[in-house]
Parts: C-alpha cells; sequence; structure tokens
C-alpha cells in the first residue's frame, strides 16, 4: 500500500455531501453499513439529475431542436466519462445498460449466440453473484455448451490450481467477479484474464462491487467485458455500463430490438446501427447516464487510491472489532480483501442480527446475498454483512461491534 | 432495547433456544416443507393424524429466532386438536401476528402462548418468518402437497 504517500481522506467534510448520512433512523443516528447492496448519493449526483430534468430534458439522437441536442451532447459525455474512468479505448466500446444485471445477460445471450456452441465450456467462479450464473445457464441451455465452476478454499479465494486445471481449448468464457459482494475477496483478475486467454477464451469481469473500491484500468486487464451498476458507485438506480472491446461488440449480435439500434428499417431487410448504438434499443435513461457521469467525477474527484487506502485500514479496524466477539465467525478472509465483513454469531441467526442491528440504527444486509453458492460452500444458510464505503468511519464501527454485543447479551 | 423486547419476548427465546417437538416423525401423515427464500428459513413439519385428531406434531430444519419458535409453539398447541381447531388456531394466530386491531390486555391473556408473537407486528419484515410454520402446517392440512413459500 502505498498510504504513506497519500493525504488522508477528508471524511467529516465528505460525509457532508451525503444528505442522507444525516438521518436518523429508529431514533439513532444512522450507520449506513449496507454499501454492497446499494451506496449513497451525494448531493452532487442529486443535483446533476434534478438539472437535467428542470432545464435540459428531452429524447436524444432525434430531434433536431436545441434542448435535443443538449441532452445528446450531456448523455454522449456521459459516455465518455465513463470510458474515461475505465480507461477504455474507445467511447463506442461503452454501452449503457440498466446495471450489472442487463450487462450480463446482454453479453450471455448475444456473446452465447454467436460464439457458443454444443461441447464448448463456459467457467464460473463458486463465488459468482446469481446475476453472473443464471444468464450463463440460460446461454448453455440454448446452445448445449456445458458450465464448469472453479472452486474456492476456506477463506474464500478462488483455487487457482482448479480453475487452471479447468481451462482447455474448448473454453469460450471464463465469468468472474472481480471483488465478491459476499465474501469481500479480490480475485486475481489480470491473472484470470491471461490464463483464460492462452486457450482462447474470452473474459467477462463483474465489477459491480469493484469499480467503487478499487482502481479500474479495462485495458490492463485486458478484460474483454467488464460491467458494473450505477447505484453501486454514488450514481443512481436503473443505470450500468457493459464496456466491451469494439472488435467483439462489432461481431456480436443484436440484444434487444427497437428504435435508436438500426440504421435503416423495411420490412425486407433491417440494418443495425454501429456500437454502441446497436446494443442500446429505444429511449435509454438518459437522466440516469448523467447522474452516473457526476458520481464518476466525485469519485475521481476523491481519488480511488485514497479511498482505497481509507477502506483498508476501516476493513482491519473492523476485522479486529469483530473478531473480539465471542461466538462470532468471519466468512470470507481472503488475503486480498475489500470493504465487506460478512459473519454469522453462534448465539443467533442472521436474520435476528439484522434486526436488532437495525434497532440501534446500523444497517447491515442479511441473507444469501444473491450467492447461495458461496452459502452452501461454507454450510450455512445465510449471513450478515456489513460493507463500507470510503464514508465510514471508525465510529461507526465501534457502533457496529456494540450492537452486535447487544445480540450477544439478548440471546445469551 | 424496549421495542425489541415486545419482538424477542422470553417465551420466544425459550423455544428458540430450547425447540419443542424438534424431531422427524417417520411414517407421518403429512409431511411438508415450507421455506422462505428471502431470508433461508427452512422447516419440515410432520403430522400424525388419527382421523380429525392431529394426534401428533414435529418440526425439523432451520431459521431465524422467529421462526423457530413460533413453529415450536405451534407444535406444542396443537397436539392433540381437533383438525377445526388448528385451523382457527392458524387463523387466530394470523390475526395476533398480522393485525390491525389492537389487542387488550384480557385479550393477550387469553391468547396465552400466541399472545408472546403480538410484537412482531411492529416488524413487518418478520412477519413472514413468524407465519411460515403456520402457513406449512395449514396447506398440510388442506392436502396441498406444494408446501408453502413466504415470499
Ligand atoms: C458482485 C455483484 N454482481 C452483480 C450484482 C447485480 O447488480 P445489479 O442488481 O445492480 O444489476 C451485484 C449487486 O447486488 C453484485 O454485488
Amino acid at each position: 500500500m502505498l498510504t504513506a504517500e497519500l493525504a488522508p481522506l477528508p471524511v467529516e467534510t465528505l460525509r457532508q455531501d451525503f444528505p442522507i448520512l444525516n438521518r436518523i433512523v429508529r431514533g439513532k443516528p444512522l450507520v449506513y453499513l449496507d454499501n454492497a447492496a446499494t451506496t449513497q448519493k451525494p448531493q452532487q449526483v442529486i443535483d446533476a439529475i434534478s438539472r437535467y430534468y428542470a432545464e435540459t430534458n428531452s429524447n436524444v439522437h432525434r430531434g433536431v431542436h436545441y434542448l435535443s441536442e443538449q441532452a445528446t451532447i450531456q448523455y454522449e459525455g456521459a459516455r465518455r466519462r465513463v470510458a474515461n474512468f475505465l480507461n477504455a479505448g474507445s467511447e463506442r466500446e461503452v454501452i449503457f445498460t440498466r446495471g450489472t444485471t442487463e450487462a450480463i445477460n446482454l453479453v450471455a445471450a448475444s456473446f452465447g449466440r454467436k460464439f457458443l456452441r454444443e461441447g464448448d465450456e463456459v467457467i464460473l467462479t463458486e463465488m459468482e453473484h446469481h446475476s453472473n450464473i443464471v444468464p450463463w445457464q440460460i446461454a448453455c441451455d440454448a446452445s448445449g455448451a456445458k458450465l464448469r465452476v472453479a472452486p474456492i478454499n476456506d477463506r474464500g479465494e478462488v483455487m487457482m490450481d482448479q480453475l487452471r486445471a479447468l481451462l482447455n481449448p474448448r473454453t469460450k468464457m471464463v465469468a468472474a467477479v472481480h471483488l465478491s459482494n459476499a465474501l469481500g475477496t479480490i480475485n486475481p483478475v489480470k491473472e484470470i484474464v491471461e490464463l483464460a486467454h492462452s486457450v482462447g477464451a474470452r473474459v467477462l469481469l463483474d465489477g459491480a462491487q469493484a469499480v467503487s473500491h478499487l482502481p479500474v484500468d479495462v485495458r490492463d486487464l485486458d478484460a474483454d467485458f467488464y460491467v458494473f451498476s450505477g447505484h453501486k458507485i454514488f450514481g443512481p438506480t436503473g443505470i450500468g455500463v457493459l464496456y466491451g472491446k469494439a472488435e467483439l461488440l462489432e461481431s456480436m449480435p443484436p440484444y434487444q430490438g427497437g428504435g435508436d439500434m438500426i440504421r435503416s428499417v423495411s420490412f425486407q431487410r433491417t440494418i443495425y446501427n454501429d456500437i454502441p448504438y446497436k446494443f442500446e434499443a429505444g429511449t435509454p435513461h438518459i437522466a440516469g447516464a448523467i447522474g452516473l457521469a457526476a458520481a464518476l467525477d466525485y469519485v475521481e474527484n476523491v481519488g480511488l487510491e485514497r479511498i482505497a487506502a481509507w477502506e483498508h485500514e476501516l476493513l482491519e479496524y473492523g476485522t479486529g472489532l469483530l473478531q473480539e466477539i465471542p461466538g462470532l465467525r468471519l466468512i470470507g478472509t481472503a488475503h486480498q480483501k475489500a470493504s465487506v465483513l460478512s459473519f454469522v454469531l453462534e448465539s443467533a441467526h442472521p436474520h435476528d442480527i439484522g434486526t436488532i442491528l437495525d434497532n440501534d440504527g446500523v444497517a447491515i444486509r442479511t441473507g444469501h446475498h444473491c450467492a447461495e453458492p458461496v452459502m452452501h460452500r461454507f454450510g450455512i444458510p445465510a449471513t450478515a454483512r456489513a460493507s463500507v464505503a470510503f464514508y465510514n468511519t471508525r465510529q461507526e464501527l465501534d457502533a457496529l461491534a456494540q450492537a452486535i454485543h447487544n445480540v450477544n447479551r439478548l440471546f445469551r | 432495547m424496549n421495542d425489541l423486547r415486545d419482538l424477542y419476548q422470553e417465551i420466544i427465546l425459550d423455544h428458540n433456544r430450547n425447540p419443542r417437538n424438534f424431531r422427524a416423525i417417520d411414517g407421518a401423515t403429512i409431511t411438508l416443507e415450507g421455506y422462505n427464500p428471502l431470508c433461508g428459513d427452512r422447516y419440515t413439519i410432520y403430522l400424525v393424524l388419527d382421523g380429525d385428531i392431529v394426534k401428533d406434531i414435529s418440526f425439523t430444519g432451520a431459521g431465524c429466532a422467529i421462526s423457530k419458535a413460533s413453529a415450536s409453539v405451534m407444535t406444542s398447541m396443537l397436539k392433540g386438536k381437533t383438525r377445526a381447531e388448528a385451523e382457527a388456531a392458524f387463523q387466530q394466530f394470523h390475526e395476533v401476528a398480522t393485525g390491525h386491531n389492537a389487542i387488550s390486555d384480557q385479550q393477550l391473556e387469553s391468547l396465552g402462548k400466541l399472545g408472546a408473537f403480538a410484537g412482531i407486528r411492529e416488524f413487518p419484515m418478520r412477519v413472514k418468518c413468524a407465519t411460515l410454520a403456520w402457513h406449512t402446517m395449514h396447506n398440510g392440512l388442506e392436502g396441498k402437497h406444494e408446501g408453502a413459500t413466504t415470499e
């Protein structure tokens, strides 16, 4: 870590940008530790969205009038913003979707139709979110390809030997999460990409969690596809991103048909538009894209290296506090980890933990976190999960630990 | 933690810690699973019927304190009851856990152990935990083979 060279994060000042963090819930100051589910929005994002509706609202790519031109400029500006954020080679490689889920479905359906055949193989890791499992099951059902799973060890790390052993010339796709929402594991994605490419397979990286915690450079990773959701990086819901290498996207068939994705239509023959528009049928979520661009501006202003360094401190601090609590077992103890503290208690079921913490104003998530195979792997029905963002503080982790002690007291 | 004590009353904590009738019954007349996919609570309810009478009732499975205590209280209440009485208890439990009409102290007393679940109505996110076992039992008596999913 380069922590020594980075100026510390002015957390208290930054918190003032997030109006919701001042809320009182159930009579207590809100301690928001459910950032893996969704993140809070800074005033800058809220303002960008209201300003768009108050001043610019119009449809894009269609009107000759002033507002439509302005809306188009802002929407396409947002696309450039995303391309720049991911260090994509071109904004043509950035497709707006509803979120991570839709982006993965798009790739599984379109890439699957073009490249998956009977006897081919798709490799996933055991820690994938359901949204990076089910679309591939559907694509495999449709094509006759086989799904293979790279297992994880007791710390919640992909067993790289096993992944290596699964790779073979029939492998067409490796789909892996960059940062696991259930365990906090940071996968060695650059190595995974290299291994996959060595057998000619393509790679989709699920960056839903990663983008708000780690700097991401898709060209350095050499990822074929990279996907994320706006709402998990301080932007609005309903907007997300699919990054794909241009030559791949160009070779893939459209996902949905409709307006904007065509160049010309007749009943005899329809000519599709160029990328990225070929994959954006219908009126897009214009305000969402603009809000997302504002969120990325915000994050880059704060600085992802500084964010990663501060969150690392928080994670170490929180891990220490939790390990002192009698009967608490952390689920997910990878060497490379960020943001997530998933745990179970001997005394109480995660659902009860969630209710009791909520009563203390501490918001966490309980359940299987849309990663049921991870729960099966660890032989548990569910976990309680606290997940930090850069605006969280040590005091908030103290409140978390205190609330967990209260659970133990109640269930003693 | 006043409100929480309304939810996690002593009866509930006790039945969670020491669940009654927590065992499988081989050759039960009715065996049915109930599942809450949202939180992963999963129970199997076993009913032994002798004509109209619930001769034995038990459960196995895992879930939160509310769901487990609810299953435990249910089994301890229904043993020896008729189908009609079991059905009436189901309706009564439903009213206690989800109803909007205030419950008087007098009613609370007549409810017995069911009264312990009156705190649930203040925690709408937990109603499904409390009702899972009851719905499963109800579906079993109705002759449904689908089990209950509270989603
Ligand atoms: C790792 C991971 N992948 C995918 C998703 C799905 O994201 P969304 O629901 O925004 O499409 C999530 C969010 O829960 C996630 O954490």
